[in-house]
């Protein structure tokens, strides 16, 4: 009697364990396919537009076949070289004061702001900085572009780095108080040299994020059929030439928005991976 | 050699107080010391007066107060959010807690090792031993450091293991050479007197005595005060012993102060014996 309850038992539990087992799977493999299934879409569209013209030439208008994108890579690295000459340092710094100098209301309603600003929609951004910067300032222009995007980035860098400084033990902060060590060189010299990992790391999250928004981009860099790298002056960029491809009736601009977007994706694949590249090796070698 | 009875039987010979030279090492003296964390008191009227040259260990239960005691002698207590301290630790007569007194420097003139080994992570060896240096005196030329590391490393009783991984990292050393690493890196900016909060208590026996061995050899020239839930390590280890404890309300006091060999051979008070014989605590 006993052993066959307990057989009945066993019976349900183990098919109680098959189906969640199998739903968990279902679920993950649906997420998994979703990505492989862009990504996948994505080159078989884009790969058959792509040669050494479509990096090096500048767009042609409609009705004329050939001719790149260079204009818009190149704008692309330029605005997030310098929305992140911009970003990185306030991110960081607010994060340093949030975690290490922070004890007070102050601090909690900073870290309540940078909350706020991270959940901005990115459109709010563009609208900000084109009626602070475009409208009275700097017109359309690659710089207006590169700000809006630094808008984007303060946020997420300012949140992870701030997670990654909680993870430092406080034992290591006071075994350099306990030389006698002012504060601010303790932050500099031994709690960031720690996690300079983890910073890159956060610092590459919010490039990546940046890297493919339009919204703030078109209120304020514009876009540029020409090339160009004067900041005073609109900038194309990835993200505005793939839309302005998309949005056209012709068949060879959508290959080519197809062809763009491949690019984009892999240009911020190849930076994140650099970037897990040299910290792995970083953190081997300091073992 | 005679059988180990009781803690009594571990005690150094009584001749060791006297024996200490008159030494390079500063009084302490601790003068109505109360600390708070926030509103609550953890100590509450301390008096102390740790005599030069000597070990002074200070034991008692957990949760008695005895790391927030020498926390307030390097004015790192008040590191932690919310915590402060009243009243005065003379150090050679000077107030560390009188109000120009700057935190940093009484920190470089008073070092500390604490209970779990913690050297910085990203440095080497020699980095660690010189970190203090780098970071809070101006430059030396690279021999001055070189030397400073070497002498560092002997007085920590660390050179011999170390000296052909001095480019290696800090953490790649076990648990004992990792405290006396932190014993070298505090003893290189050349305090006057060393702290150690439960230097022992996350190492094995050997590493123990070896620790215990190295500061014997340190106390002619610092003033030491170790902190310790070892009541054989106190025994072993020093010259005079404070014992604490905290009352229902967890505020800790001094119950009594003497030479060790009094302590744990006739202690004056009730609590102590209670304590030192395991009936308490």
């Amino acid at each position: 009697m006993r052993k066959e309850v307990e057989e009945r038992r066993f019976l349900g539990r183990s098919v109680r364990g098959a189906v969640n087992a199998a739903i968990a799977i279902v679920l993950t493999a649906l997420s998994v396919s979703i990505l492989f299934a862009i990504v996948g879409h994505i080159f078989v569209n884009g790969v058959g537009s792509l040669n050494a013209d479509f990096f090096t030439q500048i767009p042609k208008p409609y009705g004329e076949t050939g001719g790149g994108i260079a204009p818009a890579i190149a704008g692309t690295i330029v605005m997030l070289l310098v929305a992140g000459i911009i970003a990185v340092p306030v991110g960081i710094g607010t994060a340093i004061y949030i975690t290490e100098f922070g004890q007070s209301r102050f601090a909690e309603i900073v870290r309540f702001a940078i909350e706020l600003l991270a959940e901005l929609p990115s459109i709010v951004v563009g609208v900000f900085v084109w009626a602070l910067l475009v409208r009275n300032l700097t017109g359309y222009s690659g710089m207006a572009g590169a700000c809006a995007l630094a808008v984007i980035m303060i946020p997420i860098i300012a949140r992870s780095v701030e997670e990654i400084l909680k993870l430092v033990p406080d034992g290591l902060r006071e075994s350099a108080l306990a030389l006698g060590t002012p504060k601010w060189k303790v932050v500099l010299f031994v709690v960031i040299p720690t996690v300079l990992p983890g910073i890159l790391t956060g610092v590459m999250l919010s490039l990546a994020r940046a890297a493919g928004e339009t919204a703030p981009l078109l209120l304020t860099a514009l876009g540029n059929s020409f090339f160009n790298l004067d900041l005073r002056r609109p900038m194309a960029a990835m993200p505005l030439q793939i839309f302005n491809y998309a949005v056209s009736p012709y068949d060879d601009w959508h290959r080519k928005a197809w062809a763009s977007t491949l690019v984009l994706v892999a240009i911020v694949a190849i930076l994140s991976g650099a970037v897990k590249f040299f910290v792995r090796r970083w953190k081997h070698e300091s073992n | 050699m005679n059988p180990i009875r009781s803690l009594a039987d571990i005690v150094r010979s009584p001749s060791a107080p006297e024996a200490a030279p008159a030494g390079t090492g500063r009084s302490i003296a601790i003068k109505s010391l109360s600390a708070y964390y926030g509103k609550h008191r953890a100590l509450e009227d301390i008096d102390l007066d740790v005599l030069p040259g000597l070990i002074t260990a200070i034991i008692g239960p957990s949760g008695c107060g005895k790391s927030t005691l020498i926390r307030c002698v390097n004015r790192m207590h008040e590191v932690i959010k919310g915590a402060y301290a009243t009243g005065s630790v003379l150090l050679d007569g000077e107030d560390i807690y009188a109000p120009g007194a700057s935190p940093v420097r009484i920190r470089r003139r008073i070092g500390m090792v604490f209970q779990k080994p913690n050297p910085f992570p990203t440095r080497t060896v020699y980095e660690n031993v010189i970190a203090g240096l780098r970071l809070n005196f101006p430059r030396m030329p690279k021999a001055d450091y070189d030397e400073t590391v070497e002498r560092s490393l002997r007085a920590a009783a660390l050179w011999d293991e170390v000296k052909d991984k001095l480019h290696s990292s800090g953490s790649a050393l076990s648990g004992g050479q990792q405290q006396r690493l932190c014993i070298a890196r505090a003893i290189a900016i050349e305090p006057e007197v060393l702290l150690l909060d439960e230097p022992c208590s996350a190492l094995d026996p050997t590493a123990t005595l070896k620790i215990e061995e190295l500061l014997y050899t340190l106390k002619a020239k610092y003033t030491i005060v170790l902190v310790t839930h070892n009541m054989q390590q106190a025994a072993r280890a020093s010259d005079m012993t404070a014992f604490m404890l905290a009352d229902e309300s967890h505020v800790g006091r001094l119950i009594e102060y003497g030479q060790t060999r009094d302590i744990f051979i006739e202690p004056k008070e009730s609590r102590t014996e209670e304590y030192i014989s395991g009936r308490l605590g």
